[in-house]
């Protein structure tokens, strides 16, 4: 037993491990915050010039008047009008796909991932250009509708990854079970396998809402005049960017925060519930 | 009796009607078809006109005609040999302080965070709520010439008063890695969690020491995640335009910038659809040399 303890010990003797990696990774996680910080503080700022660049003093007067700007008020609406579109399109189609790969080998499915992962790995300029150069060829107006029809496309890999990944863990029994008891294939579906893999679908809608919201770069390509908030950020660089966008910042900062703590809490109720009824079984 | 009686029911089941087995083949089919659909028509078929636009010549007023104008690609190539070379160079450098900065912590919270795994994994990806614009204007702001960074310490007299980190190539290459940084640190998580705890536990039975066991077993199993990471991050490194607008300067031009002026501002389709395609063919080479190496999986599962 004594010498058992001492082989499990002898590697301790080396413990890079005990003090400057979780430094490390804690200096990671202030690094990857600094930027974040730094949009909070000068949500506060009380400049009067056009530039939010200086501190000047402290002022809470931007989140009594977030929405006075009209065209950044405008470019958020459009904003959150394209990214649920989107969302609610992209979830739909890219869960069928993900359930279509998990179920069934089918012949394309190879081409289907090769696709998927190029979307996912392509930059965004190329994809941004090559939809313009699509768009021009047609002569297809560029707007509100070229960007929804952007956002599903960038958003539908991203979906079907999230939902395969949860649908890995997934019984096929259940659904056998289901059907042998006179399901049919729609009830199997709502009644089964949907409330299951919900999580993950849910995941892969914030998800893709979150990315549509984000976007800049393909937005940029197809949006002709129509302004989303990046959009409508980028374009107010040149003439200074006003503390609203900071205060409407650190509201999505929030709203995210928010939303992941749901998904924490909700996800250790689940376990807990499952660990309490796997003792009492 | 009884089993004899089941028997033909059971070998009928084996077999299902022409009609079920036609819907069960194109079930999957109906399944993918509208996604793949939009995909096809929003993703692959765009690539094909940037193919082909590649290959116009013309400009604006006289219009395009498609002639095979391989021109367009030496060119754009030789015109902007400069700013290809700084995607490579500040891409590259990015790829390599992301993986820096991301391996370790990775690492860390896969292996030594205990039960706060799942929290400390979610306190890294929240900073990317925010809007990515947003986020690169924060560092234009936080590393500005007189900002909350250098100006205390050009006060100070620590830094001379001409220090600048903006527009500098450091500077480009670590907001590329700050951008990106996702796309790095979740493969490797996602590789380094699935490592299975008895193969450490055995090489540490067999006297590895902690250098050894990372060095034989940690680090050789994690590299797909590194190589899935280094291809996520340094794909759209390499062509981004943001960082290198607001953290750069003239002197710090990327291909991105010039392939997105060409379009917007000087409308010469053909030139820009040509310096886009070669990123094209660059991630199609990468992707095809990876998928070779590790398959597709660690690209799109986790």
């Amino acid at each position: 037993m004594a010498a058992h303890v001492a082989v499990r010990q002898r590697p301790r003797r080396l413990r890079l491990g005990s003090w400057v990696l979780p430094a490390y990774a804690h200096l990671v996680i202030v690094w990857l915050f600094a930027p974040i910080i730094v949009m909070i503080i000068f949500a506060f700022n009380d400049t009067h010039g056009k530039f939010n660049i200086q501190w000047v003093g402290f002022t809470t007067r931007w989140f009594a008047h977030p929405f006075t700007i009209q065209s950044l008020t405008q470019a958020v609406y459009t904003s959150l009008l394209s990214a649920t579109i989107a969302m609610v399109i992209a979830t739909i189609l890219g869960t069928m796909i993900a359930l279509a790969c998990h179920r069934y080998a089918f012949r394309g499915r190879a081409v289907l991932d090769s696709v998927l992962v190029m979307n996912i790995a392509a930059s965004e300029v190329v994809i941004g250009s090559a939809l313009l150069t699509l768009f021009i060829a047609f002569n297809v107006p560029l707007g509100f509708l070229t960007i929804v029809f952007a956002q599903v496309m960038f958003s539908i890999p991203f979906v079907a990854v999230t939902v395969r990944a949860r649908l890995a863990g997934f019984d096929p029994a259940l659904e056998e079970a289901a059907q042998d008891l006179g399901a049919s294939p729609f009830q199997t579906f709502f009644l089964v396998t949907l409330p299951i893999i919900l999580p993950g679908v849910l995941a892969a809608a914030l998800l893709a809402m979150a990315i549509c919201l984000d976007d800049y770069v393909i937005t940029s390509f197809v949006a002709g005049n129509t302004e989303t908030f990046p959009l409508w950020v980028y374009g107010a660089t040149r003439l200074g960017v006003p503390p609203q966008v900071n205060v409407i910042g650190t509201f999505i900062f929030i709203g995210g925060v928010l939303i992941s703590l749901m998904f924490a809490v909700a996800r250790t109720v689940a376990n807990r519930r499952v660990e309490r009824e796997a003792a009492q079984a | 009796m009884q089993a004899t009686a089941v028997k033909p029911r059971s070998a009928e089941g084996r077999k299902p009607a022409l009609r079920v087995r036609v819907a069960r083949a194109a079930t999957p089919y109906l399944l993918i078809f509208p996604g793949a659909g939009w995909l096809a028509l929003f993703f692959v078929l765009p690539l094909v006109f940037l193919a082909i636009t590649s290959l116009e010549s013309g400009d604006f007023i006289t219009g395009y005609t498609f002639d095979m104008n391989f021109g367009n690609y030496s060119y754009g190539i030789n015109l902007y040999a400069a700013q290809f070379a700084h995607s490579i160079e500040f891409g590259g450098l990015a790829t390599l302080a992301a993986l820096v900065i991301a391996y370790p912590a990775a690492y860390w919270i896969a292996f030594h965070a205990g039960p706060r795994k799942a929290a400390y994994l979610l306190i890294v990806l929240l900073p990317f709520f925010v809007s990515f614009v947003i986020r690169t204007i924060s560092w234009e702001t936080l590393l500005s010439d007189y900002g909350p960074l250098l100006g205390p310490l050009k006060n100070v007299r620590v830094l001379p008063s001409d220090f600048r980190v903006l527009a500098t190539p450091a500077a480009v290459s670590f907001g590329l890695a700050y951008t990106f940084f996702p796309y790095m640190m979740l493969p490797i998580y996602a590789s380094l969690e699935k490592i299975d705890r008895r193969l450490v536990e055995s090489a540490e039975d067999l006297y590895s020491n902690r250098v050894e066991v990372f060095r034989h077993v940690i680090f050789p199993l994690s590299l797909p995640g590194v190589f899935a990471g280094v291809l996520l991050t340094g794909i759209p490194a390499l062509a981004d335009f943001i960082n290198q607008d607001f953290l750069g300067g003239v002197g710090t031009t990327m291909v991105g910038r010039v392939i997105q002026q060409q379009f917007e501002v000087n409308t010469n389709y053909p030139l820009a659809s040509a310096l886009a395609f070669v990123f094209m063919v660059g991630l199609l080479a990468m992707l095809l040399l990876y998928q070779r190496f590790f398959g597709t999986k660690e690209l799109i599962s986790d």
